[in-house]
């Protein structure tokens, strides 16, 4: 029973790229000020990943650590691993100021993938993508709500709130929509 | 008779013709035509109706410019008023009207308009605005309605889709003419990221239709290398059919791109608004003839001259075999020439100057054009079209000389740079004395964000009316070096052109016109403003240029007075005796031509007009068939009808349901944030205006948050979860708001403590366990202890139920035995299911929020934005008890200090019952005696929620009313919008369970 | 629009990322204080034409709050720092004199 994961609607694409929602993704929040005797193993033991520098993401095999801000950092594990992750964390971390909260279920992460991928996301988001960097995880907005993004070799990776999955969804695939291409 | 001609027109294919209709009638084009080349293609010089007088109006322009040929364009659900025939390029089965006449083009019965001018003289509606007022409404307005008015509205949904796109870049270069293109290159060699817009079909703008030579190479070639170099680069986007709609703060550009325009139907999107973001812009925005103002300047077959030299050059028409040229400058003889060599008869070019020797007048005269100085045009001839002109002498009062037989005239009265980007966002203009024209001034720009030029003039946007790829040169190097790009060393391409005299400015056609020719000479065509409105304005005091403008309407139209604002500038300026850069323009405004609303909306329509935030519950709530309502973005069920209930009905069944048995509701709205640090006590006690510090781990504690006004914000169940953790809920809307406070406190006030939050409400969902029923259902469930003694009332505990992972508060929102339970999203769809399974025997039913509302009204619980609206301390509600005495600070405890705050005088919380029973209205006020300087009665209180009560039968309500605590037992009379009264006794605001034993056992 | 760099994850943002949050740089005044302050604190705002210091939070970014040195007039921007603070920084009070050296300064 309390395996009953209610996967949202699995989207299917006929666009000039292919958007689909994955997931659902385990994430943690960890919220730590830079420094935090102890935070860089942390990060290291839930993910396999290094602390993350600024607006970088960096991914190792299903897992990754994103920066969110000078004092949050994403990680990303498989929905199963959370809650040992969170018990390791508050040991590594133990006598330390932090947060550490799963919010695998807040999200929802869609794949846009293609050639074209990135001119989805040009139409809903005001980032210059010509000037991405590489292994850069972009928090703005998609259209009317906060999204992130980070780009691999086969696309892009893009988290939103889980209640505007239906929206965010919508939005991808009315911009991917054939003979839409910049 | 205009005319197609059977060689040339550099931009037509006659091989592929193209079948369109105007009015009905089947017409047929080419290609590369636009709706206005072909109109004339056809002979149709009449394409319209001015917008006052109703007079016939031909095509005076041939590009965004055109005041006059606006159609309406396609049907149904592709219709579209207002488009202008020399932008729209005509495609197959192109379906355009005339507009602004009835019962037809061609006999219209709101050309009496035209006869009564005298009882419509300039300023009719500016003072028919002002009073009589009743005049107006009953007597002019009903009159002008039928006669006036643009195109039709679309009526149906609108067929096509739109879409916005983002975009940056180092150099935006808007204008694909000469100047532009040679802009673009520079920078493209230099490595910027270059975009070029050009808002037409075509590249290259003027020069290849005057036949200018670039480095010893026709213009068209010249263009065409040039595109063709910077369509090769990686860095370079080119974009035609773009149109630089408007320039904003900090280098933000909005282009409209016209995708699909041309091809309705073909699967693209319309139009696509760009959402640019440049580093600097280069406005290569080129420049517009003017007309000139003489009598009769308004009847078709009167053109610009540059217009009737490109419908002859790019599409082979010839709006008239027998052409009358009238100029104050060289340029125009130009068309003089294309005419001649396009076999066409120039019956005179008649040039206001006394002196006409430049380069240009001298080949005319060489190709035995007759040239007459020093005259003028009087007055046209004809009706619909032109028939002739009356030849004068320009310094004199329009005693005519002789009669000229022609079917065309061309005007040209110089040129305007298009200073609109320049001027967008505060770029200031000079008047150019040589030019009689406004060209940016360099010295003060519009700046941007670091305080440098934003937009750069170039070409003869920038006055440059001649030597537009040298002053491009310049001013593109200008730009690159602003934004850190050194261009490369190269030679500025030779434009060979013959040397022109300079113009004289011309304002009025003879100079000394009397009234009766100066109130037959048009400025602003689609307006109907004549010379005599703009003096009359400036003889009626109305000398602000801004005034003028509002009291003629000069310049107000769809083309915003493209061609006709500086002409009427200098007829105020001389009106008024002063200068004309004394009186300035107007302000130039976005966007440059209409952009269409469906770009500016985007993928804004329809199902994501908006988000909307669902719940993980959602599907089911949708298939169970809930009526919903908006919370904030969220949609939540509203009641559940059952078949054949009303929604009331069904509210009323919810709430007895619950009150008797079980009801289950969807709380995953509620807001969820933890608060977790060493100083997150101390913060929380900030915050919130009881004690939270104290709250012991595992229990749960009401409080109320103010802003440092002292006002109400928000409320919510706090849960200790450990030493040094809290759970903070707070209402459904207010979850962001209450996070960003938070983090507004902590990262700028108190940034040396020690607290981190986290908003989880969405890793939640939520659902209220309600009624009698409630324990009974979650020992079924089973796994974890739910009795009194273990989980007590405002106590919570982790565990599961039913195999589900969860936390359970034990706290209620309708005064019943009540339980939330948190269980991860994910399983909150098949956790709600298992309730619903498991509790079918005990009743179980959902709720919605209004049978919440009801329940929690029931039990005076106040709710945030029903008893509070920003005005309302707690104290105001009777919730002293939830705000500290002892504590030394709290955000909103000095607010509440205040004076008027404190006075016993306030409006506060008591409890309403209707004598009859009957239900208050909404946002009724309970009245007062006397009433105010206005006649609006007094009043002393108003309702806050009311709502009929299916638990008592009867209708309850809650309000705020003048010492109200202090008035237990009095009847008081709340207003009605019928202007009747509902009486109602004062009252506790707790109408069920007073003394709260239901919840607690 | 005004394009304002958060100097927290150094992203150009857009205004349409930013939520804005008025003058910056107040002094809160609590319990205890006089109801001159209270009010200053409250409502009185410099509004000026000219050199103006702001609260902005990166709100569709990485949720900080930061500051901006801007001018209200011509929307010159002088430089944006974390909310951290009491005053503007020394490096961005310089390059507000450099850029307009009639500015009275930070009071
Ligand atoms: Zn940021």
């Amino acid at each position: 029973m309390s395996d009953a994961i209610s996967l949202m609607t699995e989207a299917g694409s006929d666009g000039f790229a292919k958007v689909r929602q994955i997931g659902p993704l385990g994430m943690i929040t960890l919220r730590a000020k830079a420094g935090t005797k102890g935070l860089r193993a942390a990060v290291k033991a839930a993910t396999g990943c290094a602390l993350p520098d600024q607006r970088q993401i960096i991914t190792s095999g299903d897992c990754a650590a994103g920066w969110m801000s000078p004092d949050e950092t994403l990680l990303i594990l498989p929905h199963a691993g959370v809650a040992a992750a969170l018990r390791r964390i508050d040991h590594d971390l133990k006598g330390q100021h932090h947060l550490a909260v799963d919010v695998s279920d807040a999200r929802a992460v869609f794949r846009i993938e293609g050639p074209k991928a990135d001119q989805v996301l040009r139409k809903l988001c005001p980032v210059d993508f010509d000037r991405l960097e590489p292994g850069e995880l972009r928090r703005t907005r998609a259209a009317q709500v906060a999204a992130a993004f980070w780009k691999d070799d086969s696309g892009f990776s893009l988290m939103c709130f889980r209640s505007v999955a239906g929206y965010v969804g919508d939005l991808l695939h009315v911009s991917a929509q054939p003979g839409s291409e910049l | 008779m205009s005319i197609r001609l059977t060689s040339g027109g550099r931009l037509i294919d006659r091989s592929a013709p193209i079948d369109f209709t105007f009015n009905g009638k089947h017409l047929r084009g080419f290609a590369g035509d636009t709706l206005a080349s072909a109109l004339l293609a056809n002979g149709q010089m009449l394409v319209g109706r001015s917008f006052k007088y109703h007079r016939p109006r031909g095509i005076v322009a041939s590009g965004a410019e055109e005041p006059n040929a606006l159609v309406n364009l396609g049907q149904g659900a592709r219709a579209e008023p207002n488009q202008r025939a020399t932008t729209t390029e005509l495609f197959d089965g192109l379906q355009a009207r005339s507009q602004n006449h009835w019962p037809s083009l061609e006999f219209d019965v709101g050309v009496l308009n035209n006869y009564a001018a005298r009882l419509l003289p300039g300023g009719f509606y500016y003072k028919t605005f002002i009073h009589p007022r009743a005049a107006w409404k009953h007597l002019f307005e009903p009159i002008i309605r039928q006669t006036a008015g643009l195109g039709a509205a679309p009526k149906d949904r609108d067929a096509d889709r739109y879409e916005q796109v983002y975009a940056f870049c180092d150099l935006l270069v808007v204008g694909g003419g000469v100047a532009g293109l040679h802009a673009a290159l520079v920078a493209a060699r230099a490595g910027a990221r270059v975009w070029l817009v050009e808002q037409s079909a075509h590249w290259g703008g003027r020069a290849p239709v005057d036949g200018d030579m670039i480095d010893a190479l026709p213009a068209a070639d010249w263009v065409n290398a040039t595109v063709a170099e910077l369509a090769g680069m990686a860095n370079v986007t080119l974009r035609a059919r773009t149109m630089a709609a408007g320039v904003y703060d900090h280098g933000y550009v909005l282009l409209d791109e016209r995708l699909a325009d041309h091809t309705p139907g073909d699967g693209r999107p319309r139009h696509r608004l760009w959402r640019m973001r440049a580093a600097r812009i280069i406005a290569a925005t080129g420049a517009i003839e003017r007309p000139l103002s003489f009598a009769g300047n308004d009847v078709p077959g009167v053109m610009l001259a540059s217009a009737l030299r490109d419908y002859l050059v790019n599409w082979a028409v010839s709006p008239g075999q027998r052409t009358v040229v009238v100029t104050n400058n060289d340029d125009a003889y130009r068309t003089a020439i294309a005419l001649h060599q396009a076999g066409q008869t120039v019956v005179a070019v008649i040039d206001a100057r006394d002196q006409a020797d430049g380069a240009l007048p001298a080949q005319a005269r060489a190709l035995g054009i007759r040239v007459e100085t020093g005259k003028a045009i009087a007055r046209v001839k004809g009706g619909k079209h032109v028939t002739g002109v009356e030849v004068c002498r320009q310094t004199g009062d329009g005693t005519i000389s002789r009669f000229l037989a022609c079917n065309a005239v061309a005007m040209s009265g110089g040129w305007s740079p298009v200073v609109h980007l320049y001027s967008h966002c505060g770029g200031k203009l000079i008047w150019d004395e040589a030019g009689a024209m406004f060209r940016p001034d360099a010295a003060h720009p519009p700046i941007t964000q670091d305080g440098s030029a934003m937009v750069i003039g170039a070409g003869a946007a920038n006055g440059a009316l001649r030597e537009a790829i040298a002053d491009a040169d310049a001013q593109v190097r200008i730009a690159l070096k602003a934004v850190g790009i050194k261009p490369k060393k190269s030679a500025v391409p030779r434009q060979d052109l013959p040397d022109e005299a300079a113009l004289q400015p011309v304002w009025i056609m003879p100079q000394a016109a009397g009234v009766g020719l100066r109130a037959k000479v048009w400025l602003d065509y689609q307006n109907d403003v004549k010379v005599s409105d703009v003096q009359l304005a400036a003889r009626e005091g109305y000398g602000s240029v801004e005034h003028a403008k509002r009291y003629t309407t000069l310049g107000m139209a769809t083309d915003q007075g493209k061609i006709s604002n500086i002409n009427g500038l200098a007829v105020l300026a001389e009106a008024l005796n002063e200068p004309v850069p004394q009186v300035g323009t107007t302000t130039f405004r976005p966007p440059y031509t209409p952009v269409p609303l469906g770009a500016l909306a985007g993928e804004a329509r329809g199902e994501i007009f908006q988000p909307l935030r669902k719940t993980p519950m959602d599907g089911w709530h949708a298939a169970q068939g809930a009526t919903f309502e908006p919370v904030g973005l969220w949609r939540r069920p509203y009641c559940y009808p059952r078949p054949g209930e009303t929604p009331r009905q069904a509210v009323a069944r919810e709430v007895k349901n619950t009150r008797q048995a079980l009801g289950l509701l969807d709380a995953s709205t509620l807001g969820k944030i933890i608060v977790k640090g060493p100083d997150a006590g101390r913060f929380l006690d900030m915050l919130y205006t009881n004690v939270m510090s104290s709250l012991p781990v595992g229990r749960c504690r009401y409080g109320l948050m103010c802003n440092e006004q002292g006002f109400l914000s928000d409320d919510g169940v706090m849960a200790r979860i450990d030493d040094d953790t809290w759970l903070c809920h707070t209402t459904s809307g207010g979850a962001d708001r209450i996070h960003g406070w938070m983090e507004d406190w902590l990262q700028c006030e108190w940034w040396d403590w020690q607290v981190f939050t986290a908003n989880v409400t969405e890793h939640y969902a939520q659902i209220a366990v309600v009624g009698p029923n409630a324990r009974k259902l979650l020992e079924r469930l089973g796994g974890m202890e739910v009795s009194q003694d273990a989980l007590p009332f405002m106590a919570w505990a982790d565990g599961s139920l039913a195999g589900f992972g969860c936390r359970v508060y034990r706290i209620s929102f309708s005064g019943e035995l009540s339980y939330e339970i948190a269980v991860p999203a994910s399983q909150g769809a098949a956790f709600w299911q298992a309730c619903h399974d498991a509790g079918a025997s005990l009743g179980a039913m959902p709720y919605g929020t209004e049978a919440l509302h009801v329940m929690r009204a029931e039990k005076g619980f106040i709710m945030i934005g029903d008893e509070t609206d920003g005005t309302v301390t707690p104290q105001d509600l009777g919730l002293d008890w939830a705000v500290s005495k002892k504590k030394a600070d709290f955000l909103g405890k000095r607010g509440q200090e205040r004076s008027h705050l404190t006075s016993p005088d306030r409006w506060k919380l008591v409890g309403f019952e209707t004598l009859d029973g009957s239900v208050i209205p909404e946002g009724a006020y309970v009245i007062a005696q006397g009433s105010n300087a206005n006649g609006q009665r007094h009043v002393q209180g108003r309702v806050t929620s009311t709502y009929r009560s299916p638990t008592l039968g009867r209708g309850i309500a809650m309000g705020l009313l003048l010492r109200g605590p202090e008035r237990m037992g009095e009847v008081v009379s709340f207003n009605t919008v019928d202007g009747s009264t509902v009486q109602a006794r004062v009252v506790g605001p707790v109408f069920y369970d007073r003394d709260g034993e239901k919840q607690n056992v | 629009m005004l394009l304002l760099i958060c100097p927290y994850c150094g992203v150009a943002a857009e205004e349409t990322e930013l939520a804005p949050g008025g003058e910056a740089h107040l002094k809160r005044f609590g319990p205890g204080s006089s109801d001159a302050e209270f009010e200053a604190y409250l409502f009185a705002r410099k509004n000026p034409k000219g050199v103006h210091f702001e609260r902005w939070r990166h709100a569709y970014g990485c949720g900080k709050w930061f500051l901006a040195a801007r001018c209200t007039a011509t929307l010159e921007v002088f430089g944006t720092y974390p909310a951290q603070t009491s005053g503007p920084p020394d490096d961005i009070i310089d390059r507000i004199k450099a850029r307009r050296p009639d500015w009275k300064g930070f009071a």
